[in-house]
């Protein structure tokens, strides 16, 4: 009998975008509230194993065409490049800064460096998380 | 600018890093890693010499001051050991080039290696006892790849007694860290100091203390080192090699630091502790190293006999027994690189690693054997060599100091150790020549570069020994007296 997975499918379209949404809101809530780049990492990899499981690796590969070992190295190059640009400018390593502008819509917002830190965090974890997973189905 | 300490560590993260991306350029991974070791090698002389002049040099990551941020701290201990650390690094990575094979460098070899340098090097220059556990898990986890890489049989089964191993020490240890920071409010190894210094040592800080010697024991392979035979025979001797020099060292290390730096208070007691370790350690990894008859497990045995050696050592705590410790950890460095690199050649050449079915390799491999016997003296203490002044020290003192046990065990397990790799010595290059160049398994082309390179440096560091002692002398200052380093990093002046 041929397994009907419609449902599962059509709330998977819906629910991944929720889940994306809510992982970028717990990534740039890090720097107040709880929240941040590890714990927005795996939101964002929960969402992407949800759509690994609700359809197949390969549709999800084609439509999602990443290299996920890659991505780990283009994380960490993130973070590293944020904590040596401060050498390069003069500060000791890891120095961050912030900065307060006024964007026309949304008023005055705090730009941190350590977001960008923030953000390799995410691709490592997301890379990470969905190397391992991946690797393991190949697997079976 | 204090930031060229961070660069020791940048640079191989960073080559680690671009190597990910070029996984199938062979060629380019070869050159990248050696290059940037070497360019590391030139910077960790450069801030060898400017601690030498001007002191321990200290850099406070992203400015914060440092009871509060994480502390570099480039003193002259740590400054030694991470030019050693590199230059065991430069020789294994040139002995993996010939020897590693095309399968392990496409899985992301030099990348794992590159990793692991950083997590040692961060071991040995942080100021920070969590910062320590991460460089310790940075290290750990390259190290658990790399003793799997490749997947064969018995590399699997090694490498599951060695995870296990080691996250079970980890667990001590972060569960150590948890009992400190409850009771000094502080995990800056500076601040703790001061510290426990201001409140004194009492019962429970020395069994804290005890317990933290432990975790370090079972890294070093201090007394608990049943796991270590299996796993540094299973890979490939390259990295072998790199695990002989290095990971047990950063054991002891941490040993020398925490109990010369923080709990110093409570000699009668801690050092006394260290001081049977160490000696019990010597006399059975000595027993194993005579014992065997297989190349890799003698080999693995005297990595536990030195580490009980330079334990001992420590553990008279004066300023020359610990330069004598000191001395010991750089000259054995070099010179376990150099017997694993060789054993692996004669590994590799006949294709066992039993010493019964190996012999007359000298008629084809004279350098090879020459080569050999002068690590084998070396490893021995046999004067112009560089294992005798680090061993000439710590006897000397534990004459002086009343510690006759560890001479007598110094001595008689320095005649066992001599024993154990002059029995390779006979039964691999003496005698017949069994195998003819046609049926050897590889070829050395290529393969004696790195070994020249460490002979000479064992000579050199016997013979130069007058041109080394003042550093070697520099980082014992340091760990005879703590506030040399509490003042370069509370930033205190008079």
């Amino acid at each position: 009998m041929k397994a009907n997975d419609v449902i599962l499918q059509t709330v998977t379209k819906v629910v991944s975008f929720i889940i994306l949404s809510f992982a970028a809101y717990l990534f740039f809530a890090g720097h107040h509230d709880p929240g941040g780049g590890f714990i927005g990492g795996l939101v964002t990899a929960s969402a992407l194993v949800l759509l690994f499981l609700a359809f197949d690796i390969r549709t999800i590969s084609n439509g999602i065409p990443i290299n996920y070992r890659l991505l780990v190295g283009i994380g960490l190059a993130v973070s590293t490049v944020t904590a040596v640009g401060s050498i390069v400018l003069g500060f000791p390593f890891l120095s961050h800064t912030f900065e307060y502008v006024d964007f026309p819509l949304f008023g005055e917002i705090e730009l941190a460096t350590s977001v960008l830190f923030e953000l390799g965090v995410v691709l490592t974890v997301v890379g990470g998380t969905l190397t391992i997973i991946l690797s393991i189905s190949e697997d079976v | 600018m204090t930031n060229i300490i961070i660069l020791l560590l940048i640079i191989p993260l960073i080559t680690g890093l671009v190597l990910i991306f070029f996984r199938n350029h062979l060629r380019l991974q070869r050159w990248t890693s050696l290059i940037s070791l070497i360019i590391n090698g030139i910077v960790a002389v450069v801030v060898i010499q400017h601690v030498h002049i001007q002191g321990t040099q200290t850099l406070n990551l992203g400015g914060w001051e440092p009871p509060f941020g994480i502390v570099i701290v480039a003193d002259m201990l740590a400054m030694l050991l991470v030019l050693a650390t590199i230059i065991v690094a430069i020789t294994c990575l040139l002995y993996a080039f010939k020897t590693i094979g095309e399968e392990r460098e496409r899985f992301y070899f030099y990348t794992f290696f590159h990793f692991m340098l950083v997590g040692v090097m961060g071991s040995f220059l942080t100021g920070d006892l969590f910062n320590l556990f991460v460089f310790f898990e940075v290290m750990l986890l390259s190290s658990y790849v790399l003793i799997s890489l490749g997947g064969g049989k018995r590399q699997l089964r090694e490498s599951i007694k060695y995870v296990l191993v080691n996250i079970v020490s980890s667990m001590f240890f972060l569960v150590a860290i948890g009992y400190l920071y409850g009771i000094t409010g502080t995990l800056n190894f500076a601040h703790m100091s001061m510290r426990i210094a201001e409140a004194g040592q009492d019962g429970l800080i020395t069994t804290v203390a005890i317990f933290l010697m432990l975790v370090f024991a079972l890294k070093a392979a201090l007394l608990m080192y049943f796991w270590l035979p299996g796993p540094y025979g299973a890979p490939p001797m390259a990295i072998s090699a790199l695990f002989a020099a290095l990971l047990t060292k950063v054991g002891i290390y941490a040993i020398f630091r925490m109990f010369s730096l923080v709990f110093y208070h409570q000699e009668g007691m801690t050092h006394q502790i260290l001081a049977w370790l160490g000696i019990i350690t010597m006399i059975l990894g000595a027993i194993g190293a005579a014992a065997h008859w297989s190349l890799r497990k003698i080999l693995a045995y005297n990595v536990v006999v030195a580490v009980g050696f330079m334990i001992a050592g420590f553990a008279i705590f004066t300023t020359t027994s610990m330069a004598g410790s000191v001395f010991y950890i750089v000259h054995d460095m070099l010179v376990k690189a150099l017997l694993f690199i060789l054993g692996g050649i004669m590994i590799g050449l006949t294709g066992t690693d039993k010493l019964r079915e190996m012999s007359g390799m000298i008629r084809n491999h004279a350098a090879l054997g020459w080569m050999f016997f002068i690590a084998a003296l070396a490893l021995a203490g046999v004067p112009p060599l560089s294992g005798f002044m680090g061993k000439l020290l710590v006897l000397h003192e534990a004459i002086g100091e009343g510690f006759y046990v560890i001479a007598a065990v110094g001595l008689i397990t320095s005649l066992m150790v001599l024993y154990s790799v002059v029995k390779i010595f006979i039964n691999g290059f003496w005698g017949e020549n069994q195998l003819s160049v046609e049926d050897e398994k590889m070829s050395t082309k290529g393969t004696l570069l790195p070994c020249a390179i460490l002979t000479v440096l064992v000579i050199g560091m016997g013979v130069g020994a007058e041109f080394v002692s003042p550093y070697i002398m520099q980082a014992a200052e340091v760990m005879s007296n703590p506030s040399l380093y509490i003042d370069a990093v509370m930033q205190i002046t008079e």
